[in-house]
C-alpha cells in the first residue's frame, strides 16, 4: 500500500502532464553543440529572415561567443548594419507598414522555438506548397493560410504538392505522396533539409542561449545531491538505530 | 566570552527558550512515516520563492512595456539570472506538488479533526493565499497567457450580481487588464501576499506545537499528567513546556536531531528531483511553462487554447462543467470551502484511515483520482466527451464529502492501538 502510494505520488506530475495531439510533425533532430550548424544558422538567419523578423531580446555579441565566433568576423559576416557587437538584432522594417503589408507584423523569432517547438518550425519551412490562391502565391501545411512569402524559395526551388499515378485493384489512382521542389532552388531536397535544421538548430539556441550551461551545471549539482543523499541516508539511520 | 555574550542575549531575547521548545525538543511521534515531509518541504519551497524573488525583483521592471523584455534580460543579461528564474518558476510548480500532498496526508490520517481545526483552517488560508500568489505571479512575464489566464480568472468576478461588472474594473484599475493591473498585481505579489503567507505559516507551526503533531494511528502520544510511570514516559530530553502539562509516552522522538534528519533525507530526495527540472527541463513540457507565454501579451491575439497552470485546472474543470456562469463560479469556490469544512463534515472519532472503515479509504483514493482527472480535463483541449465528463467527476468531489458525513455518523472502526504501532 505505502510503496503504491509513492509510486502514484511521483507519478501525478506525469499523468497530469501527459497530453498532447494536433497534425503530424517531423522530428527536428538538431544539436546544440553543432558549432557549425549553429553558425550556419545564424547566417540563414541574417540573410532570410531578418528583412521583416527581428530578434530583439538577443544581442550579436552574445550569439558571436556562445557560437565560437570571433567578433571582428561576426561583425563584418553577420552583422550588416554597422551596430556596436553589444545591440540586439533588429532590422529597419516600421510595425506599422508591415502590419499593413502582411496583414500582421512579422512576429519577433527569438522565442519563436519555445513558442512552436524545433519539431514544429522544421516542418513549417519544408511544407510550404504552390497555391495561387493566396496573396503571395504559396500556403503552408502546419500554418495554413499563412501569411508570410516562401523566402527560401530560392535555396528550396519552386514546393507543390505531387501526386503519383498508381495501380489499385486494375484502375489508376492519383496518390499525393508529399511536396516536392521543381528542382529550380540551388540546394538540392537533402541540402534543403539539412539547413533549414541549422535554421531551427540557431532558433532554439537563441530561444534558451543558457541551455547548454544548464545541463553542464545540472549535471555536477544531481551527482553532489546524490552524494549527499547517501551520506544524509546513513546519518539519519545511524540516529535512528535505537528508536523502536 | 561566546558563552556570556549567548547569555546576554538570552537574558533579553529567549532564542534559545524558543529554539529548543519548537525545533529540538518539540516531542514527535516516532512513527511519522514519508507522508510527514511536506510540510518541512513546503517551508523549504516557501524561503526559496522568498529568495530569488527578491533577487528577480532587482532586474524584472513591472510595465506593460517592458515587463517581458525584462525577463528575458533576466534570462540573458543578468549573470545566472537564468538560475534564479528557473529556481522561481520550478519552485512555483514545486509548492503546489509538495502542499497537495500534504493536504492529503492530513486527510488520510484524519490531521483535521479535533483538536487540530484551528490547525486544519490556517494550512486552507495558507493554500488560499498561495494560490492568489501564484495566479498574481504568473500574469508578471506578460506573455499571452499570463494576460489571457488574467483575463478569463478576472472576468469570474462579473458572474458575481449586482457588482460584478464595477468589481472587474476594480481589481483591473483599468476597462481591461492592462499595464495597471500588471503593476498592481506586483505589489501584491512581491509584498502583500508574501506577508499573509508567511504570518499564516507562522501562525499554522504555533498552532501546530499547541496542540501537537498526529500520526499515521492517531494514537495521542501526550497522556494526563500523572498516568504514566517512569518507565513508560520517554527517556529523550522534552521541553518543560510539554512535560509540565502532560505525560509524554515512550512513543516519540525529538525534532532535533530525528526529525530533522529525516527531513533532511526527504529533502535531498526532492532537491534531486527539483533540480533535474530546473536544470535538464524547466519547462515541464509546456506546463510548468507554458508555450504560449515565451510570445508576449497581445490584447488583440487570442491564443488557441486558453489553460490555467497545471495546479489549477482541477477547479478550472469545475468551473467549466456548470453551464451557468456564476454557478460555475460558486461550484469553483465550493470545492475549496468543502475542504476547509472537513472537520465539521467528517463526524468520525478514529483519526487514521488505517482503523476506519473500508469504504472510507475507497472515498479516499477514489477522490484523490477524481481531483487528479479533474486537473487533466481542465488543462487539455475541450471535446465534448469532457463535458460530461467532468460533470461527473465535479458530482464525485462533492460526493466525497456527502459520503463522508454520511457514513461517519456510525461509522464501524477498528480498535485504535494505544500504542504507536511500527
Amino acid at each position: 500500500m505505502k510503496k503504491l502510494i509513492l509510486v502514484l505520488a511521483f507519478l501525478l506530475p506525469n499523468a497530469v502532464f501527459a497530453a498532447g495531439g494536433g497534425a503530424h510533425l517531423d522530428t527536428a533532430n538538431y544539436d546544440l553543440t553543432d558549432k557549425a550548424s549553429l553558425q550556419s544558422g545564424a547566417m540563414l538567419f541574417q540573410n532570410y529572415c531578418l528583412g521583416c523578423h527581428q530578434m530583439q531580446y538577443q544581442r550579436y555579441q552574445r550569439a558571436f561567443e556562445d557560437l565560437d565566433v570571433p567578433v571582428e568576423l561576426g561583425q563584418a559576416n553577420l552583422q550588416f548594419t554597422g551596430e556596436k557587437p553589444g545591440e540586439f538584432i533588429k532590422n529597419g522594417m516600421p510595425a506599422d507598414s508591415a502590419a499593413k503589408w502582411f496583414g500582421a507584423p512579422p512576429p519577433d523569432l527569438t522565442l519563436v522555438a519555445r513558442v512552436r517547438g524545433a519539431d514544429w518550425l522544421y516542418t513549417y519551412l519544408r511544407t510550404f506548397y504552390v497555391d495561387e490562391s493566396r496573396p503571395f502565391g504559396v500556403n503552408n501545411l502546419v500554418f495554413p493560410e499563412v501569411g508570410m512569402p516562401h523566402v527560401l524559395q530560392e535555396l528550396q526551388g519552386v514546393p507543390s504538392k505531387t501526386t503519383e499515378a498508381h495501380m489499385v485493384d486494375g484502375e489508376m489512382v492519383e496518390r499525393y505522396v508529399g511536396i516536392k521542389s521543381d528542382g529550380s532552388g540551388v540546394l538540392s531536397p537533402e541540402e534543403y533539409d539539412t539547413a533549414v535544421l541549422d535554421l531551427v538548430n540557431y532558433l532554439v539556441y537563441t530561444g534558451e542561449p543558457s541551455r547548454l550551461e544548464s545541463e553542464s551545471i545540472g549535471r555536477w549539482v544531481i551527482v553532489f545531491l546524490l552524494v549527499f543523499f547517501v551520506l544524509i541516508y546513513l546519518l539519519k539511520k545511524e540516529y535512528w538505530r535505537d528508536v523502536h | 566570552m561566546f558563552k556570556n555574550l549567548m547569555e546576554w542575549i538570552e537574558y533579553r531575547l529567549p532564542i534559545m527558550r524558543v529554539a529548543n521548545m519548537h525545533a529540538v525538543q518539540y516531542p514527535a511521534p516516532r512513527n511519522m512515516n514519508f507522508w510527514y515531509v511536506f510540510g518541512f518541504l513546503a517551508t523549504i519551497v516557501l524561503v526559496n520563492q522568498i529568495v530569488t524573488g527578491i533577487w528577480l525583483t532587482m532586474s524584472f521592471e513591472p510595465s506593460a512595456e517592458r515587463a517581458f523584455a525584462s525577463v528575458e534580460f533576466i534570462m540573458r543579461d543578468v549573470e545566472y539570472g537564468w538560475i534564479l528564474r528557473y529556481m522561481h518558476s520550478t519552485g512555483a510548480s514545486a509548492f503546489f506538488i509538495v502542499v497537495y500532498l500534504h493536504m492529503f496526508r492530513g486527510m488520510i490520517y484524519g490531521s483535521y479533526q479535533k483538536p487540530r481545526e484551528l490547525l486544519w483552517l490556517f494550512g486552507m488560508f495558507i493554500y488560499l493565499a498561495l494560490m492568489a500568489e501564484a495566479f498574481m505571479g504568473y500574469v508578471l512575464p506578460w506573455g499571452q497567457m499570463s494576460y489571457w489566464g488574467a483575463q478569463v480568472i478576472v472576468s469570474l468576478f462579473s458572474a458575481i450580481p449586482v457588482i460584478g461588472p464595477d468589481l472587474v474594473v476594480w481589481i483591473q484599475g483599468d476597462y481591461v487588464i492592462s499595464g495597471a493591473t500588471l503593476n498592481r498585481f506586483f505589489a501584491l505579489h512581491v509584498i502583500a501576499l508574501p506577508l499573509v503567507i508567511v504570518i499564516l505559516v507562522f501562525l499554522h507551526i504555533v498552532a501546530l506545537h499547541e496542540v501537537g503533531s498526529n500520526n499515521p494511528d492517531g494514537t495521542d502520544v501526550k497522556r494526563k499528567k500523572g498516568s504514566l510511570s517512569e518507565d513508560e514516559k520517554t527517556k529523550f530530553k522534552i521541553h518543560e513546556y510539554y512535560t509540565s502539562k502532560y505525560d509524554i509516552i515512550d512513543d516519540i522522538v525529538p525534532f532535533f536531531p530525528h526529525i530533522v534528519l529525516k527531513d533532511l533525507v526527504a529533502f535531498s530526495l526532492f532537491l534531486i528531483a527539483f533540480c533535474y527540472v530546473m536544470f535538464f527541463n524547466p519547462g515541464m513540457g509546456g506546463y510548468f511553462l507554458e508555450h504560449p507565454n515565451f510570445e508576449i501579451a497581445n490584447g488583440l491575439k487570442t491564443p488557441e487554447h486558453i489553460f490555467p497552470v497545471w495546479y489549477f485546472t482541477p477547479f478550472y474543470a469545475i468551473l467549466k462543467a456548470v453551464p451557468h456562469k456564476l454557478g460555475g463560479v460558486i461550484c469553483m469556490f465550493a470545492a475549496i470551502v468543502a475542504l476547509a469544512l472537513l472537520p465539521w463534515i467528517d463526524r468520525g472519532r478514529v483519526k487514521s484511515w488505517r482503523y476506519r472503515c473500508g469504504l472510507h479509504t475507497w472515498n479516499l483514493i477514489i477522490f484523490a483520482g477524481v481531483f487528479i482527472f479533474l486537473g487533466y480535463l481542465g488543462g487539455t483541449p475541450q471535446e465534448a466527451w469532457k463535458i460530461i465528463a467532468s460533470q461527473i467527476l465535479t458530482i464525485m468531489y462533492f460526493g466525497f464529502f456527502f459520503l463522508l458525513w454520511i457514513y461517519s455518523k456510525n461509522e464501524k472502526t477498528k480498535p485504535v492501538p494505544a500504542r504507536i504501532t511500527g
